[in-house]
């Protein structure tokens, strides 16, 4: 059992709200740091707003299935300095996908680590690193874009971040470029202490621009974290990002990523958000598509087990004319899990000719999981073409029995089926040695083996499973 | 072309609701408004038992305290429920030996609407109760009925002589707790129709009620209880319609159905209340609660409706399905119109084992209307190997209205599967230029289209309501695209 | 009956037909053969009334009247057939449903009492009979789940109930099997009258040896760059489109 999801001793939301307004006040100094005005400006208008707001609750809509209680607690520390500066990661982690050649940046609780340049500009002019550097270098870009695609107004989330952010990813691609290799960015909890941690990125893509960019969240420790990660993302005209989440942490943390994407005429955008631990995970996808042309696939997969619960929420403004969104969550939930996907397609009175697609499919292993799936279809225009569709069920029992009938024995089946239905979604990421190492982590948590080592599974030293237990009868 | 086409369409004109007259019959109504002292007058002007007062001062006390639900995709104006009459019935009653003393101006009212009340003229096979503001006018066919031991009568009259009954089943689907419109239902309701079913008997005849809106600032609250035991079954239709008012007026009905054992209740609506017209002025509030249970092993209950009237629907027939075996269905056609606001569907409970439900909900949204389908489908952890099968489509005609689904899947076991489809488009225009090819005009060919993309639920009502349903729909969608 | 002169229509900005000629007399079959893509199915559009196209220049008159001004169910119902190339499935609508509305408007139009129920039967099994076609399509949805095949063959039969004045068929052999072909071509054959006119539009001679045309025109390029008798389609057959370019190329 999760000690998150059995925190009995839960605070009352008030009382959690009061605690986190207690050390926003206490600690005023430190979290301005070398923000601008603007940018003060900007932060005090959000705490005013999770002052009044707080955090979200089960009353909400889009609350209604996952129970926020259980994070709120009394004893999480925050960090309201870098003590991360200058820290050598590679000897605390090495990212498991050998292959993939990128630039690595790493994050630890929130905070930029690095060891030369907390902020590098590549030769074709492209910027990486750290926000909190940013907001000294650039403060133009910075002031321009911080806080302009997030929705303050309807996340307590968002406000809760954009009050405390401090340090994150900072990406700056100038109109043109192609950046040559994907970007990485590991965000790694490291803690003694329950910890409570904010990373805010901002990544902007010019026009005619192109970036791959990969995100892992890890957990080096069994203790209690909660990360509230808020993502700034803008794809100018004709941009193109291919963007990928990969989630694998331990049981007891939370993470709560608010994704927000904004695109300009004929950018494309895919985005996979891959969850395949996590005792308490929560996505929020937020799509503008705020000009003509525009394409984005965004598609999920969540493998849970244990009294895990995720919930995705995928949200598709279609604002303008002739853009085309596909929607794909897929997921497999075994013990006690629980999950949520809640996707909605607005498309506004004058977005014409709009192609919007969603879809969800699950497939409960026990009587004991539970999944709540509302695909929302919200439309203004009538010259579209919408569908959305969700299904939970078993494995076909119809193909069980033939493969069976071949001689495939019923576990080895079962698992077949299952990587075949995962691998609709895996099959999507464009990246090789992504794809293969997802797919042999998806393998592997399919037999079970993952959940076992329960965390840090990419840094694991020994391939192999230390033994097999089979989930799958 | 592409504007001729919309000039074409546009050239066709908007049809009168032909139910939109009012009849002046004396009627003896409550005065405006809602206090303890209005439910005692209720009360005593019903000359109901005992048992029902305390039932409807609980759930006014109740409703006093709940608030109006704002979860649905509508919007309108408050509602004052101060400003109501919350009782009126044609004041020739009481009770009609024969058709002979029935006020031959009601009689005229009901021939106008297309329902002789009359024997003789009725259509074989139909027993129809008559519901004029919220009071029972008449139940033809009774006789027949109760050789066979079925009940089919006012629910009044069925307070007199029936209480057993009524105190046994009333409330037990959808208690007075159950919803803001619910409550106020409870606590005023002033009359309605009530079925009973005896074990093993099959109706032999479709049983009719007809609802009627007539008095003005009325407020319409029926309330319908059937009741249909071990293997037996009933075919049941409704159908409502209103005076044109530039007032809204409130409709908030509740319905209940009891299934037991190996049992089979159909369910079919017209509702063709008044939708206000084409500015969005006046029309029915239609907030209405319908549920069923299929309590125990084998039994089925199947709602059809098709909705083309009201300024405001709120309604969500749904079923729970308790029993091992059972059998839910929902067929929805909804068409809005104008300034028309729709948010309907259903809710399948599963907590039998085996239980099977099937959705089916076409809507199709014209004008400037909005048109929601809303829908819950949950899998307790109890109903094993249960299936549901939801399809959910929008047409949509004209780009000034909205097409929304919401459906809300919620499965806790293993076994059991669960399919949504759901598709959101618009008439297609290779469909329409075939029509026009062959001859058909727009405002034809969109009948055509409409009623052929209705089909899967239009099949569903019985024979003389299917006629009348189809025409409904032609007629509502006229003047649709603009 | 049907004149066309120096027409030029674009669809989405670019020209397909022009500067097109043609006169369909009472009593004519005309063939219009051309490879993919030379403006036949265009053609077909205009004719009919279909909405994405533009007229950029020239007349078509139809009976002495301005054809483009006319609404396109009311050049059905003047006696205009398209016998479409992708007939559209209409799902829920039984063809009996709709074929009775389509004769009914049209003979609403020609002031006639529309036929009764009983009527209407009789006239559908009177032509079925005509033309053989013994599938029950009469009880399905409008092209609902219909083979290739089954599609044209209703097609056909659709003309038939219509007996309309001037017929277009757009490729109405293509992908159908010699059997169904022969349906087709007797429907065509048998419906020939002294007063009324075909226009079969077609990439293959194949539908010519059963329905046999008093003219055959080449569409090329958006014009008809050859006019002649059925000899035409055989030559066409055995050189292929190639030579009609070639033969362009040297004028």
């Amino acid at each position: 059992m999760t000690e998150l999801n059995h925190n009995n001793n839960s605070l009352k939301h008030d009382v959690f709200k009061n605690i986190l307004v207690g050390l926003y006040e206490k600690n005023h100094d430190k979290i301005i740091g070398n923000s601008s005005v603007i940018i003060q400006k900007l932060r005090q208008k959000a705490f005013e707003h999770f002052k009044q707001n707080g955090f979200p609750d089960k009353k909400m809509e889009s609350w209604r299935f996952t129970n926020p209680e259980p994070l709120f607690r009394d004893d999480y520390h925050i960090d309201f300095e870098s003590k991360f500066r200058k820290i050598d990661v590679s000897k605390i982690f090495t990212c498991d996908v050998y292959d993939l050649d990128t630039y690595c940046i790493t994050l630890i609780n929130g905070w930029f680590a690095y060891q030369n340049s907390p902020l590098s500009r590549l030769k074709d002019g492209t910027v990486i690193g750290s926000l909190y550097k940013a907001m000294e270098i650039y403060p133009d870009i910075v002031e321009k874009y911080l806080g302009s695609v997030a929705k303050i107004n309807e996340q307590g989330l968002v406000s809760l971040n954009t009050a405390f952010m401090q340090d994150g990813l900072f990406i700056y691609v100038p109109d043109n470029v192609k950046v040559e290799k994907p970007v990485q960015v590991i965000n790694i909890v490291d803690s003694d202490k329950p910890v409570f941690i904010q990373p805010r990125n901002l990544i902007i893509t010019g026009k005619n621009s192109n970036l791959t960019l990969v995100h892992c969240d890890h957990s080096l420790t069994h203790n209690i974290s909660f990360t509230n990660t808020v993502s700034e993302v803008v794809l100018h005209e004709n941009a193109f990002i291919d963007h990928y989440k990969v989630q694998n942490k331990g049981r007891n943390s939370a993470l709560l990523t608010s994704l927000f994407f904004l695109q300009e005429k004929n950018s494309i955008l895919a985005n996979n958000v891959i969850t395949l631990n996590g005792g308490f995970t929560r996505n929020q996808v937020d799509l503008s598509l705020t000009d003509e042309n525009c394409t984005a696939d965004l598609n999920g997969l969540y493998l849970m087990d244990r009294n895990q619960h995720v919930d995705n929420q995928v949200f598709v403004d279609h604002a303008a004319s002739n853009s085309r969104s596909n929607q794909l969550y897929k997921g497999i939930l075994d013990d006690q899990a629980s999950g949520v996907f809640y996707g909605k397609v607005l498309v506004g009175r004058n977005s014409q000719n709009t192609k919007a697609f969603q879809n969800n499919k699950n497939i409960l292993l026990t009587d004991e999981t539970k999944i709540n799936t509302q695909p929302f279809l919200e439309i203004y225009a009538d010259d579209v073409k919408c569908s959305h569709g969700a299904t939970v069920g078993q494995l076909d029992t119809d193909a069980l029995f033939y493969m069976r009938s071949r001689g495939i024995c019923e576990r080895t089946a079962k698992q077949m089926l299952m990587y075949a239905f995962a691998g609709e979604v895996v099959k999507k990421i464009s990246i090789e040695p992504l794809r293969d190492n997802i797919t042999k982590l998806v393998e592997k948590r399919l037999k079970g083996e993952l959940s076992i080592c329960d965390q840090c599974i990419l840094n694991c030293s020994s391939r192999e499973p230390r033994f097999i237990q089979n989930i799958l009868d | 072309m592409q504007n001729n086409n919309n000039k074409l369409i546009n050239k066709v004109t908007q049809s009168d609701y032909k139910y939109g007259f009012y009849t002046d019959i004396e009627t003896d109504k409550a005065p405006k408004g809602l206090t303890e002292d209005t439910i005692r007058f209720i009360w005593e002007k019903k000359n109901e038992p005992d048992f029902m007062l305390d039932f409807r001062l609980k759930a006014f006390r109740h409703w006093q305290k709940m608030k109006e639900p704002t979860w649905a995709h509508i919007q309108y104006n408050p509602i004052d429920y101060q400003d109501i009459i919350y009782y009126a019935a044609p004041r020739k009653k009481p009770q009609y030996e024969n058709m002979n003393q029935v006020d031959p101006e009601l009689l005229e009212t009901f021939n106008k609407l297309g329902i002789p009340l009359e024997e003789q003229k009725q259509l074989a096979g139909v027993a129809v109760d008559a519901v004029m503001d919220s009071t029972s006018v008449t139940t033809t066919y009774k006789k027949a009925l109760s050789e066979k031991g079925i009940i089919f009568s006012s629910f009044s009259e069925a307070l007199q002589n029936h209480p057993e009954l009524l105190q046994k089943y009333m409330a037990t689907v959808v208690p007075y707790t159950d919803n803001f419109f619910a409550a106020l239902n409870s606590a005023v309701f002033s009359d309605g129709s009530f079925v009973y079913i005896p074990k093993g008997v099959r109706c032999p005849i479709e049983l009719s009620t007809y609802f009627r809106i007539n008095a003005a600032n009325t407020g319409q609250f029926e309330r319908t209880l059937i009741v249909a035991e071990e293997g037996s079954y009933v075919s049941y239709l409704e159908g409502c319609t209103a005076p044109m008012r530039s007032e809204n007026q409130l409709h908030a009905a509740i319905v209940e159905i009891v299934a037991h054992k190996n049992a089979e209740v159909k369910y079919s609506t017209v509702q063709n209340w008044w939708p206000g017209d084409k500015k969005g002025k006046g029309g029915v509030f239609n907030f209405v609660t319908k549920r069923g249970i299929c309590k125990e092993d084998n039994a089925k209950i199947s709602w059809t409706q098709v909705e083309t009237g009201s300024a405001i629907t709120w309604k969500y027939p749904s079923l729970i399905l308790k029993g091992n075996n059972t059998t839910g269905e929902f067929f929805s056609v909804a068409v809005t119109n104008n300034m028309q606001q729709a948010d309907t569907g259903t809710k399948m409970i599963h907590s039998g084992k085996n239980s099977r439900s099937t959705i089916i909900s076409k809507g199709i949204s014209a004008g400037k209307s909005n048109n929601s389908y809303r829908g819950l489908v949950k899998m307790s952890k109890e109903a094993t190997n249960s299936r549901n099968y939801s399809q959910c489509d929008s047409l949509l005609l004209g780009n000034k209205s909205g097409a929304h689904t919401f459906p809300y899947i919620d499965v806790q076991n293993k076994s059991s599967i669960v399919e949504h489809e759901a598709t959101t488009s618009k008439i297609s225009e290779d469909q329409l230029f075939y029509c026009l090819q062959r001859g058909i005009d727009v405002e034809n060919a969109i009948g055509l289209i409409v009623n052929g993309y209705a089909k899967d639920v239009l099949n569903k009502l019985p024979m003389e309501f299917a006629v009348e349903a189809q025409k409904l729909l032609s007629v509502s969608l006229e003047r649709s695209i603009g | 009956m049907l004149t066309i002169k120096n027409l030029s229509v674009s669809v989405e900005g670019k020209l397909i037909l022009k500067g097109l000629n043609l006169e369909v007399k009472e009593g004519e079959v005309h063939a219009i053969m051309g490879p993919n893509g030379s403006g036949k199915s265009t053609l077909a559009s205009v004719i009919s009334g279909r909405n994405y196209l533009t007229i950029e220049q020239g007349e078509v008159t139809y009976m002495g009247k301005n054809l483009l001004e006319i609404p396109p169910e009311v050049r059905s119902k003047e006696g205009i057939f398209l016998g479409f190339q992708y007939p559209v499935e209409i799902p829920g609508v039984s063809i009996t449903n709709f074929m009775r509305t389509a004769i009914n408007e049209k003979r609403k139009h020609l002031e006639l009492k529309p036929l009764s129920g009983a009527e209407f039967l009789k006239l559908m099994e009177e032509k079925q009979k005509i033309l053989k076609i013994q599938s029950k399509l009469t009880n399905r949805s409008v092209n609902e789940g219909f083979s290739g095949g089954e599609k044209k063959k209703n097609e056909i039969f659709q003309m038939a109930l219509l007996e309309p004045k001037l017929a277009i068929l757009d490729e109405t052999d293509s992908g159908l099997d010699i059997d169904a072909l022969k349906v087709v071509a007797n429907g065509v054959n048998l419906l020939r009258r002294k007063d009324n006119a075909t226009v079969v539009i077609t990439h293959y001679q194949r539908l010519l040896d059963y329905v046999i045309p008093d003219f055959v025109h080449v569409l090329f390029d958006g014009m008809i760059v050859k006019s002649g008798g059925k000899e035409l389609a055989l030559e066409l057959e055995e050189k292929g489109y190639n030579w009609i370019k070639e033969s362009l190329k040297k004028t």
